[in-house]
Protein backbone atom coordinates (compact mmCIF):
# COMPACT_ATOMS: atom_id res chain seq x y z
CA UNK A 1 0.00 0.00 0.00
CA UNK A 2 1.28 3.59 -1.27
CA UNK A 3 1.90 6.18 1.74
CA UNK A 4 -0.33 9.00 2.46
CA UNK A 5 0.98 12.41 1.83
CA UNK A 6 0.62 13.10 5.81
CA UNK A 7 2.89 9.87 6.47
CA UNK A 8 5.60 11.08 3.53
CA UNK A 9 6.07 14.21 4.84
CA UNK A 10 7.04 13.23 8.09
CA UNK A 11 3.62 12.76 10.24
CA UNK A 12 2.93 14.90 13.46
CA UNK A 13 6.63 15.99 14.19
CA UNK A 14 6.59 17.83 10.59
CA UNK A 15 2.60 19.21 11.19
CA UNK A 16 4.75 21.19 14.57
CA UNK A 17 7.43 22.07 12.74
CA UNK A 18 5.39 23.78 10.05
CA UNK A 19 2.70 25.23 13.01
CA UNK A 20 5.43 27.55 14.35
CA UNK A 21 6.76 29.00 10.68
CA UNK A 22 3.08 29.34 9.59
CA UNK A 23 1.48 30.89 12.27
CA UNK A 24 4.30 33.25 12.50
CA UNK A 25 3.88 34.04 8.99
CA UNK A 26 0.13 34.27 9.13
CA UNK A 27 0.42 36.82 12.29
CA UNK A 28 2.51 39.14 10.53
CA UNK A 29 0.55 39.29 7.99
CA UNK A 30 -1.39 42.82 8.02
CA UNK A 31 -3.75 41.06 4.98
CA UNK A 32 -5.43 38.69 6.90
CA UNK A 33 -3.82 38.96 10.91
CA UNK A 34 -7.27 40.52 12.22
CA UNK A 35 -8.86 37.31 11.76
CA UNK A 36 -6.15 35.69 14.26
CA UNK A 37 -6.93 38.87 16.63
CA UNK A 38 -8.48 37.71 19.77
CA UNK A 39 -7.56 34.17 20.23
CA UNK A 40 -5.55 32.12 22.74
CA UNK A 41 -2.18 31.39 21.18
CA UNK A 42 -2.78 27.40 22.55
CA UNK A 43 -5.89 26.93 21.13
CA UNK A 44 -5.05 28.50 18.07
CA UNK A 45 -1.95 26.31 17.89
CA UNK A 46 -3.82 23.34 18.19
CA UNK A 47 -6.03 24.54 15.51
CA UNK A 48 -3.60 25.29 12.75
CA UNK A 49 -1.99 21.57 13.85
CA UNK A 50 -5.61 20.54 12.73
CA UNK A 51 -5.15 22.91 9.59
CA UNK A 52 -1.88 21.21 8.50
CA UNK A 53 -2.90 17.91 9.29
CA UNK A 54 -5.83 18.42 7.14
CA UNK A 55 -3.79 19.38 4.36
CA UNK A 56 -1.30 16.83 4.42
CA UNK A 57 -4.25 14.51 4.29
CA UNK A 58 -3.59 12.94 7.55
CA UNK A 59 -6.06 11.82 10.04
CA UNK A 60 -9.02 14.01 11.06
CA UNK A 61 -12.41 14.30 11.74
CA UNK A 62 -13.93 17.35 9.74
CA UNK A 63 -16.08 17.72 7.12
CA UNK A 64 -16.82 20.01 5.04
CA UNK A 65 -19.79 20.77 6.88
CA UNK A 66 -17.30 21.21 9.71
CA UNK A 67 -15.38 23.79 7.63
CA UNK A 68 -18.09 25.45 6.85
CA UNK A 69 -19.25 26.08 10.30
CA UNK A 70 -15.48 26.65 11.85
CA UNK A 71 -15.13 29.70 9.86
CA UNK A 72 -18.74 31.13 9.03
CA UNK A 73 -17.80 33.99 11.69
CA UNK A 74 -14.99 34.75 9.64
CA UNK A 75 -16.87 34.69 6.53
CA UNK A 76 -19.19 37.45 8.38
CA UNK A 77 -16.59 39.55 8.59
CA UNK A 78 -15.54 39.79 5.00
CA UNK A 79 -13.37 36.68 4.75
CA UNK A 80 -13.04 35.68 0.92
CA UNK A 81 -10.44 35.14 -2.02
CA UNK A 82 -8.14 36.73 -1.27
CA UNK A 83 -7.38 35.85 2.25
CA UNK A 84 -7.74 32.60 1.35
CA UNK A 85 -5.25 33.06 -1.51
CA UNK A 86 -2.97 34.83 1.56
CA UNK A 87 -2.81 31.81 3.42
CA UNK A 88 -1.97 28.90 0.70
CA UNK A 89 0.82 31.62 -0.10
CA UNK A 90 2.03 31.05 3.73
CA UNK A 91 1.33 26.95 3.47
CA UNK A 92 3.23 27.04 0.08
CA UNK A 93 6.26 29.32 1.55
CA UNK A 94 6.58 27.24 4.72
CA UNK A 95 6.96 24.25 2.94
CA UNK A 96 9.72 25.17 1.13
CA UNK A 97 11.52 26.36 4.47
CA UNK A 98 10.85 23.55 5.37
CA UNK A 99 12.85 21.73 2.39
CA UNK A 100 9.48 19.56 1.38
CA UNK A 101 10.17 18.66 -2.25
CA UNK A 102 7.82 20.23 -4.87
CA UNK A 103 5.70 16.81 -5.76
CA UNK A 104 4.93 17.12 -1.95
CA UNK A 105 4.39 20.60 -1.45
CA UNK A 106 1.75 20.70 -5.21
CA UNK A 107 -0.25 17.47 -3.19
CA UNK A 108 -0.96 19.53 -0.46
CA UNK A 109 -1.50 22.49 -2.06
CA UNK A 110 -4.28 20.69 -3.82
CA UNK A 111 -5.52 18.93 -0.55
CA UNK A 112 -5.96 22.57 0.82
CA UNK A 113 -7.27 24.35 -2.27
CA UNK A 114 -9.90 21.40 -2.57
CA UNK A 115 -10.88 23.50 0.82
CA UNK A 116 -11.95 26.62 -0.49
CA UNK A 117 -15.61 26.58 -1.46
CA UNK A 118 -16.21 25.43 2.21
CA UNK A 119 -13.93 27.83 4.00
CA UNK A 120 -15.36 30.88 2.05
CA UNK A 121 -19.43 29.76 2.34
CA UNK A 122 -19.66 29.22 -0.85
CA UNK B 1 -29.96 14.73 29.61
CA UNK B 2 -27.43 12.40 31.61
CA UNK B 3 -28.26 11.25 35.91
CA UNK B 4 -25.37 12.20 38.22
CA UNK B 5 -25.78 10.18 41.41
CA UNK B 6 -23.32 10.85 44.61
CA UNK B 7 -24.54 8.45 47.27
CA UNK B 8 -28.69 8.34 47.44
CA UNK B 9 -29.06 11.87 45.73
CA UNK B 10 -29.66 12.18 42.07
CA UNK B 11 -29.12 15.60 39.69
CA UNK B 12 -29.51 16.46 36.32
CA UNK B 13 -26.67 17.49 33.97
CA UNK B 14 -28.41 19.81 31.92
CA UNK B 15 -26.94 20.00 27.97
CA UNK B 16 -23.54 22.00 27.26
CA UNK B 17 -23.33 21.80 31.80
CA UNK B 18 -20.74 20.70 32.61
CA UNK B 19 -19.90 17.90 36.31
CA UNK B 20 -18.65 20.73 38.23
CA UNK B 21 -21.76 23.05 36.35
CA UNK B 22 -24.12 20.78 37.65
CA UNK B 23 -23.37 20.39 41.04
CA UNK B 24 -22.92 24.01 41.42
CA UNK B 25 -25.76 24.78 40.42
CA UNK B 26 -27.09 22.36 43.13
CA UNK B 27 -24.89 23.50 46.13
CA UNK B 28 -23.42 19.63 45.93
CA UNK B 29 -20.13 20.86 48.11
CA UNK B 30 -17.15 20.76 45.67
CA UNK B 31 -14.21 22.37 45.80
CA UNK B 32 -13.10 24.40 42.28
CA UNK B 33 -10.65 27.67 41.62
CA UNK B 34 -10.41 27.49 37.72
CA UNK B 35 -13.04 25.92 35.91
CA UNK B 36 -10.94 24.81 32.87
CA UNK B 37 -8.63 21.80 33.96
CA UNK B 38 -5.97 23.62 35.26
CA UNK B 39 -5.79 23.76 39.20
CA UNK B 40 -6.90 20.11 39.77
CA UNK B 41 -9.03 21.01 42.83
CA UNK B 42 -12.49 19.94 41.50
CA UNK B 43 -10.97 16.10 41.02
CA UNK B 44 -13.90 13.36 41.75
CA UNK B 45 -13.92 9.81 41.16
CA UNK B 46 -16.32 7.50 38.80
CA UNK B 47 -16.19 4.20 40.15
CA UNK B 48 -17.70 1.78 37.86
CA UNK B 49 -17.44 3.52 34.47
CA UNK B 50 -14.58 4.77 32.27
CA UNK B 51 -15.26 8.77 32.09
CA UNK B 52 -14.53 10.36 28.90
CA UNK B 53 -10.79 10.91 28.13
CA UNK B 54 -11.11 14.47 27.42
CA UNK B 55 -11.92 14.89 32.13
CA UNK B 56 -8.77 13.38 32.53
CA UNK B 57 -5.96 15.43 30.28
CA UNK B 58 -3.55 16.26 32.61
CA UNK B 59 -3.75 13.55 35.25
CA UNK B 60 -1.43 11.18 36.09
CA UNK B 61 -2.11 8.00 35.33
CA UNK B 62 -1.93 6.78 38.90
CA UNK B 63 -5.22 8.80 38.84
CA UNK B 64 -6.43 8.29 35.59
CA UNK B 65 -6.47 4.26 36.10
CA UNK B 66 -8.79 4.55 39.43
CA UNK B 67 -11.20 6.69 37.24
CA UNK B 68 -10.49 10.23 38.52
CA UNK B 69 -11.33 12.71 36.70
CA UNK B 70 -12.26 16.65 36.73
CA UNK B 71 -15.45 17.87 37.20
CA UNK B 72 -14.89 21.14 35.21
CA UNK B 73 -13.99 19.32 32.23
CA UNK B 74 -16.40 16.77 32.10
CA UNK B 75 -19.25 16.67 29.78
CA UNK B 76 -21.05 13.01 30.54
CA UNK B 77 -21.74 10.76 27.51
CA UNK B 78 -24.00 8.81 30.08
CA UNK B 79 -25.47 8.67 33.04
CA UNK B 80 -22.59 8.49 36.09
CA UNK B 81 -21.89 7.51 39.72
CA UNK B 82 -20.05 10.04 40.97
CA UNK B 83 -17.76 9.78 44.66
CA UNK B 84 -16.14 12.72 46.02
CA UNK B 85 -13.07 12.85 47.04
CA UNK B 86 -12.15 12.24 50.56
CA UNK B 87 -10.24 15.75 50.86
CA UNK B 88 -7.22 14.38 52.91
CA UNK B 89 -6.07 12.34 50.03
CA UNK B 90 -4.99 15.36 48.33
CA UNK B 91 -4.42 17.82 50.86
CA UNK B 92 -1.41 17.91 53.06
CA UNK B 93 -1.32 20.01 56.64
CA UNK B 94 0.95 22.93 56.59
CA UNK B 95 1.80 25.11 59.47
CA UNK B 96 2.14 29.05 58.67
CA UNK B 97 5.47 29.89 60.16
CA UNK B 98 5.99 33.02 58.58
CA UNK B 99 3.23 35.89 58.32
CA UNK B 100 4.50 39.45 57.40
CA UNK B 101 4.03 41.97 54.91
CA UNK B 102 6.32 42.44 52.06
CA UNK B 103 5.02 45.96 50.86
CA UNK B 104 1.37 47.54 51.36
CA UNK B 105 -0.39 44.67 50.04
CA UNK B 106 1.35 41.68 49.43
CA UNK B 107 1.86 39.19 51.85
CA UNK B 108 5.05 36.78 52.60
CA UNK B 109 3.45 33.61 53.90
CA UNK B 110 5.94 30.79 54.52
CA UNK B 111 4.22 27.17 55.24
CA UNK B 112 5.88 24.52 57.26
CA UNK B 113 5.69 20.81 56.20
CA UNK B 114 6.58 18.18 58.35
CA UNK B 115 7.69 15.74 55.18
CA UNK B 116 9.63 16.86 52.04
CA UNK B 117 7.41 18.61 49.64
CA UNK B 118 7.96 17.48 46.06
CA UNK B 119 7.73 20.56 43.32
CA UNK B 120 9.65 22.46 41.12
CA UNK B 121 10.40 26.09 41.80
CA UNK B 122 7.73 27.94 39.69
CA UNK B 123 4.70 25.77 40.12
CA UNK B 124 1.70 26.37 42.30
CA UNK B 125 -0.64 24.93 44.68
CA UNK B 126 -4.30 25.52 45.85
CA UNK B 127 -4.83 26.23 49.46
CA UNK B 128 -7.99 25.62 50.70
CA UNK B 129 -9.87 27.17 53.74
CA UNK B 130 -11.70 25.03 55.87
CA UNK B 131 -15.17 26.18 54.28
CA UNK B 132 -13.68 24.59 51.24
CA UNK B 133 -13.27 27.75 49.55
CA UNK B 134 -9.90 27.02 46.84
CA UNK B 135 -7.61 29.16 45.51
CA UNK B 136 -4.07 28.75 43.19
CA UNK B 137 -0.94 30.76 44.77
CA UNK B 138 2.98 30.03 43.21
CA UNK B 139 5.68 28.87 44.86
CA UNK B 140 7.85 31.36 45.64
CA UNK B 141 10.87 29.51 46.62
CA UNK B 142 13.04 26.23 45.95
CA UNK B 143 12.95 23.37 47.51
CA UNK B 144 14.07 23.66 51.10
CA UNK B 145 15.99 21.25 53.38
CA UNK B 146 13.21 23.03 55.72
CA UNK B 147 10.65 21.25 54.29
CA UNK B 148 9.12 25.31 54.04
CA UNK B 149 7.54 27.01 51.07
CA UNK B 150 7.23 30.45 50.32
CA UNK B 151 4.02 32.94 49.19
CA UNK B 152 3.29 36.18 48.19
CA UNK B 153 -0.17 37.17 48.38
CA UNK B 154 -1.85 40.10 46.99
CA UNK B 155 -4.64 41.55 48.79
CA UNK B 156 -7.87 42.65 46.35
CA UNK B 157 -10.26 44.45 47.29
CA UNK B 158 -13.11 42.15 48.67
CA UNK B 159 -11.12 39.02 47.83
CA UNK B 160 -12.68 35.97 49.67
CA UNK B 161 -9.38 34.01 49.97
CA UNK B 162 -6.71 36.72 50.03
CA UNK B 163 -8.34 38.75 52.53
CA UNK B 164 -9.06 35.78 54.86
CA UNK B 165 -5.25 35.16 54.22
CA UNK B 166 -4.23 39.04 54.72
CA UNK B 167 -6.63 39.06 58.19
CA UNK B 168 -7.47 35.99 59.97
CA UNK B 169 -4.25 33.67 59.09
CA UNK B 170 -1.39 34.20 62.18
CA UNK B 171 1.71 32.38 62.49
CA UNK B 172 1.04 28.43 64.18
CA UNK B 173 -2.33 27.98 62.44
CA UNK B 174 -2.55 24.95 60.03
CA UNK B 175 -3.62 25.06 56.62
CA UNK B 176 -4.68 22.61 53.69
CA UNK B 177 -1.99 22.41 50.84
CA UNK B 178 -2.53 20.78 47.51
CA UNK B 179 -0.06 18.75 45.58
CA UNK B 180 2.45 21.19 43.43
CA UNK B 181 1.04 21.97 40.09
CA UNK B 182 1.70 23.45 36.85
CA UNK B 183 4.17 23.52 33.89
CA UNK B 184 5.69 26.97 34.82
CA UNK B 185 9.33 25.72 36.24
CA UNK B 186 12.86 25.72 34.57
CA UNK B 187 14.91 23.01 33.34
CA UNK B 188 18.57 22.40 33.32
CA UNK B 189 18.70 22.23 30.22
CA UNK B 190 20.16 24.29 27.40
CA UNK B 191 21.85 26.70 30.06
CA UNK B 192 23.61 29.21 27.37
CA UNK B 193 20.06 30.28 26.22
CA UNK B 194 18.65 33.47 27.04
CA UNK B 195 15.81 33.42 29.75
CA UNK B 196 13.28 36.45 29.96
CA UNK B 197 11.67 36.27 33.10
CA UNK B 198 8.13 38.86 33.07
CA UNK B 199 5.84 40.03 35.15
CA UNK B 200 3.42 41.59 36.92
CA UNK B 201 2.23 42.12 41.14
CA UNK B 202 2.28 38.92 42.56
CA UNK B 203 3.62 37.61 39.29
CA UNK B 204 6.94 37.92 41.12
CA UNK B 205 6.43 34.88 43.01
CA UNK B 206 6.96 32.03 40.38
CA UNK B 207 9.56 33.98 38.86
CA UNK B 208 11.85 34.52 41.58
CA UNK B 209 11.73 30.38 41.96
CA UNK B 210 12.45 30.28 38.95
CA UNK B 211 15.36 32.85 39.07
CA UNK B 212 16.76 31.30 41.84
CA UNK B 213 16.47 28.09 40.72
CA UNK B 214 18.14 28.87 37.59
CA UNK B 215 21.08 30.47 39.03
CA UNK B 216 21.34 27.63 41.62
CA UNK B 217 21.76 25.36 38.91
CA UNK B 218 24.59 27.84 37.14
CA UNK B 219 22.59 28.84 33.68
CA UNK B 220 24.83 30.65 31.86
CA UNK B 221 23.26 32.10 29.11
CA UNK B 222 21.89 36.31 30.00
CA UNK B 223 18.95 36.32 32.17
CA UNK B 224 16.58 39.30 32.50
CA UNK B 225 13.32 39.87 35.01
CA UNK B 226 11.20 42.40 34.04
CA UNK B 227 8.92 42.75 37.57
CA UNK B 228 5.96 45.72 36.83
CA UNK B 229 3.62 47.51 38.97
CA UNK B 230 1.77 50.66 38.83
CA UNK B 231 3.44 52.14 41.63
CA UNK B 232 7.23 51.81 43.35
CA UNK B 233 4.88 50.77 46.64
CA UNK B 234 3.49 48.08 44.87
CA UNK B 235 6.67 46.15 43.77
CA UNK B 236 8.30 44.36 46.45
CA UNK B 237 12.05 42.57 46.84
CA UNK B 238 13.93 45.89 44.63
CA UNK B 239 17.03 45.51 46.76
CA UNK B 240 17.18 42.04 47.06
CA UNK B 241 17.16 41.74 43.08
CA UNK B 242 19.29 44.51 42.73
CA UNK B 243 21.95 42.94 44.90
CA UNK B 244 21.63 39.72 42.93
CA UNK B 245 22.07 41.78 39.59
CA UNK B 246 25.55 42.58 40.88
CA UNK B 247 26.29 39.30 42.14
CA UNK B 248 25.41 37.84 39.05
CA UNK B 249 26.92 39.56 35.64
CA UNK B 250 24.50 37.51 33.27
CA UNK B 251 21.56 38.85 35.69
CA UNK B 252 19.79 41.55 34.72
CA UNK B 253 16.61 43.22 36.77
CA UNK B 254 14.71 45.86 35.53
CA UNK B 255 11.62 47.49 38.09
CA UNK B 256 8.93 49.09 35.80
CA UNK B 257 6.49 51.25 36.44
CA UNK B 258 3.42 52.49 34.49
CA UNK B 259 2.52 54.97 37.03
CA UNK B 260 3.25 58.79 36.89
CA UNK B 261 5.86 59.26 39.47
CA UNK B 262 8.73 57.42 38.53
CA UNK B 263 11.95 57.48 40.75
CA UNK B 264 15.37 57.25 39.88
CA UNK B 265 16.40 53.48 39.31
CA UNK B 266 13.37 52.50 37.85
CA UNK B 267 11.98 52.64 34.07
CA UNK B 268 8.78 54.09 33.04
CA UNK B 269 6.35 52.35 31.47
CA UNK B 270 4.31 49.13 30.90
CA UNK B 271 6.49 46.23 31.63
CA UNK B 272 5.32 44.00 28.69
CA UNK B 273 6.18 46.99 26.51
CA UNK B 274 9.86 47.94 28.38
CA UNK B 275 10.78 44.08 27.92
CA UNK B 276 9.47 43.82 24.61
CA UNK B 277 12.01 47.50 23.40
CA UNK B 278 14.87 45.91 25.40
CA UNK B 279 14.94 42.46 23.72
CA UNK B 280 14.70 42.67 20.20
CA UNK B 281 14.80 39.13 19.06
CA UNK B 282 14.06 36.25 21.07
CA UNK B 283 15.17 33.30 18.69
CA UNK B 284 16.15 30.48 20.77
CA UNK B 285 15.27 32.35 23.99
CA UNK B 286 13.44 30.65 26.77
CA UNK B 287 10.50 32.95 27.82
CA UNK B 288 8.42 33.15 31.46
CA UNK B 289 5.35 35.04 31.74
CA UNK B 290 3.30 35.64 34.83
CA UNK B 291 0.34 37.12 36.69
CA UNK B 292 -2.38 39.00 35.24
CA UNK B 293 -4.18 37.47 32.44
CA UNK B 294 -4.29 39.92 29.98
CA UNK B 295 -0.38 41.02 30.26
CA UNK B 296 0.21 37.00 30.11
CA UNK B 297 -1.66 36.77 27.08
CA UNK B 298 -0.72 39.55 24.95
CA UNK B 299 3.04 38.51 25.83
CA UNK B 300 2.54 34.84 24.54
CA UNK B 301 1.96 35.94 21.44
CA UNK B 302 4.33 39.07 21.09
CA UNK B 303 7.53 36.88 22.41
CA UNK B 304 6.39 34.30 19.88
CA UNK B 305 6.11 37.10 16.93
CA UNK B 306 9.66 37.77 17.85
CA UNK B 307 11.60 34.70 17.56
CA UNK B 308 10.65 32.39 20.36
CA UNK B 309 9.55 28.46 19.84
CA UNK B 310 6.00 27.60 21.48
CA UNK B 311 7.96 24.92 23.42
CA UNK B 312 10.08 27.73 24.78
CA UNK B 313 6.88 30.16 25.87
CA UNK B 314 6.01 29.61 29.66
CA UNK B 315 3.30 30.77 31.20
CA UNK B 316 1.18 31.44 34.27
CA UNK B 317 -2.03 33.60 33.90
CA UNK B 318 -2.94 34.65 37.37
CA UNK B 319 -6.75 34.23 36.31
CA UNK B 320 -9.58 35.11 38.99
CA UNK B 321 -12.63 32.90 38.98
CA UNK B 322 -16.13 34.42 38.26
CA UNK B 323 -18.12 32.55 40.99
C1 LIG C 1 -1.95 29.41 38.48
C2 LIG C 1 -2.29 30.56 39.40
C3 LIG C 1 -1.32 31.06 40.27
C4 LIG C 1 -1.60 32.13 41.12
N1 LIG C 1 -0.62 32.60 41.94
C5 LIG C 1 -0.87 33.66 42.75
C6 LIG C 1 0.16 34.19 43.61
O1 LIG C 1 1.28 33.67 43.67
N2 LIG C 1 -0.13 35.26 44.38
C7 LIG C 1 -1.37 35.86 44.36
O2 LIG C 1 -1.58 36.86 45.09
N3 LIG C 1 -2.37 35.38 43.54
C8 LIG C 1 -2.15 34.29 42.76
N4 LIG C 1 -3.16 33.81 41.95
C9 LIG C 1 -4.52 34.39 42.05
C10 LIG C 1 -5.29 33.72 43.21
O3 LIG C 1 -5.51 32.35 42.90
C11 LIG C 1 -6.69 34.33 43.46
O4 LIG C 1 -7.41 34.39 42.27
C12 LIG C 1 -6.62 35.70 44.06
O5 LIG C 1 -5.90 35.68 45.28
C13 LIG C 1 -8.03 36.25 44.32
O6 LIG C 1 -8.76 35.38 45.16
P1 LIG C 1 -9.78 35.96 46.23
O7 LIG C 1 -10.59 34.83 46.78
O8 LIG C 1 -9.07 36.81 47.22
O9 LIG C 1 -10.70 36.91 45.39
P2 LIG C 1 -12.15 36.59 44.83
O10 LIG C 1 -13.12 36.55 45.94
O11 LIG C 1 -12.05 35.42 43.94
O12 LIG C 1 -12.38 37.91 43.99
C14 LIG C 1 -11.35 38.42 43.11
C15 LIG C 1 -11.58 39.88 42.78
O13 LIG C 1 -12.67 39.98 41.92
C16 LIG C 1 -13.63 40.79 42.52
N5 LIG C 1 -14.91 40.12 42.25
C17 LIG C 1 -15.32 38.91 42.69
N6 LIG C 1 -16.51 38.60 42.21
C18 LIG C 1 -16.87 39.64 41.44
C19 LIG C 1 -18.01 39.92 40.66
N7 LIG C 1 -19.02 39.07 40.56
N8 LIG C 1 -18.01 41.08 39.98
C20 LIG C 1 -17.00 41.96 40.05
N9 LIG C 1 -15.90 41.73 40.78
C21 LIG C 1 -15.84 40.60 41.46
C22 LIG C 1 -13.34 40.87 43.99
O14 LIG C 1 -13.77 42.07 44.56
C23 LIG C 1 -11.85 40.75 43.98
O15 LIG C 1 -11.24 42.01 43.78
C24 LIG C 1 -2.89 32.74 41.10
C25 LIG C 1 -3.86 32.23 40.24
C26 LIG C 1 -3.59 31.16 39.39
C27 LIG C 1 -4.67 30.65 38.48
C1 LIG D 1 -6.79 26.40 3.22
C2 LIG D 1 -7.92 26.00 3.69
C3 LIG D 1 -8.21 26.02 5.18
C4 LIG D 1 -8.29 24.92 5.97
C5 LIG D 1 -8.07 23.45 5.54
C6 LIG D 1 -8.59 25.38 7.31
C7 LIG D 1 -8.72 24.55 8.40
C8 LIG D 1 -9.11 24.96 9.65
C9 LIG D 1 -9.36 24.08 10.75
C10 LIG D 1 -9.22 22.56 10.73
C11 LIG D 1 -9.72 24.85 11.81
C12 LIG D 1 -10.08 24.37 13.22
C13 LIG D 1 -11.57 24.25 13.37
C14 LIG D 1 -11.92 23.95 14.80
O1 LIG D 1 -11.51 22.90 15.31
O2 LIG D 1 -12.62 24.77 15.40
C15 LIG D 1 -9.69 26.23 11.39
C16 LIG D 1 -9.97 27.32 12.19
C17 LIG D 1 -9.70 28.64 11.81
N1 LIG D 1 -9.34 29.09 10.57
FE1 LIG D 1 -9.05 27.94 8.94
N2 LIG D 1 -8.66 26.75 7.32
C18 LIG D 1 -8.44 27.19 6.03
C19 LIG D 1 -8.42 28.52 5.61
C20 LIG D 1 -8.48 29.63 6.45
C21 LIG D 1 -8.34 31.00 6.03
C22 LIG D 1 -8.16 31.46 4.59
C23 LIG D 1 -8.44 31.78 7.18
C24 LIG D 1 -8.33 33.27 7.36
C25 LIG D 1 -7.55 34.05 6.69
C26 LIG D 1 -8.65 30.88 8.28
C27 LIG D 1 -8.78 31.28 9.60
C28 LIG D 1 -9.14 30.44 10.64
C29 LIG D 1 -9.39 30.89 12.00
C30 LIG D 1 -9.27 32.34 12.54
C31 LIG D 1 -9.76 29.77 12.74
C32 LIG D 1 -10.13 29.72 14.22
C33 LIG D 1 -11.60 29.93 14.36
C34 LIG D 1 -11.99 30.09 15.81
O3 LIG D 1 -11.52 29.35 16.64
O4 LIG D 1 -12.77 31.01 16.07
N3 LIG D 1 -8.67 29.60 7.81
N4 LIG D 1 -9.31 26.28 10.07
S1 LIG E 1 -9.36 21.89 37.25
FE1 LIG E 1 -11.49 21.97 37.53
S2 LIG E 1 -11.77 23.77 38.66
FE2 LIG E 1 -9.63 23.82 38.21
Amino acid sequence: MSKTLYERIGGEPAVSAAVEIFYRKVLNDYRINRFFDNVDMDKQIDKQKAFFTMAFGGPNNYTGADMRKAHAHLVEIGLDDSHFDAVMEHLGATLVELEVPDTLIAEAAAIAESARKDVLGK
Amino acid sequence: MYKLTIGEKTYYCQPGESVLDTFLRENVNISFACKKGTCHSCIVRSPNILPPESAQVGLKNTLKKLNHFLACLCHPEQNMVIKLPDQSEFYTEGTVVVNQLLNRNTLLLIIAFKDAFEFNAGQFVNLQRPDGLTRSYSIANIPQASNTLEFHIRRLPDGRFSEWLHDEIKTGDTIAVSEARGHCFYLPERKEQGLVLVGTGTGLAPLAGILTDALGHGHSGPIYLFHGSREVDDLYRVDEMRKLAEQHQNFYYIPCLSGKHVPEGFTHGRVNEIALATLVDLKDWRVFLCGHPEMVNQMKKMTFLKGASMKDIYADAFLITAT
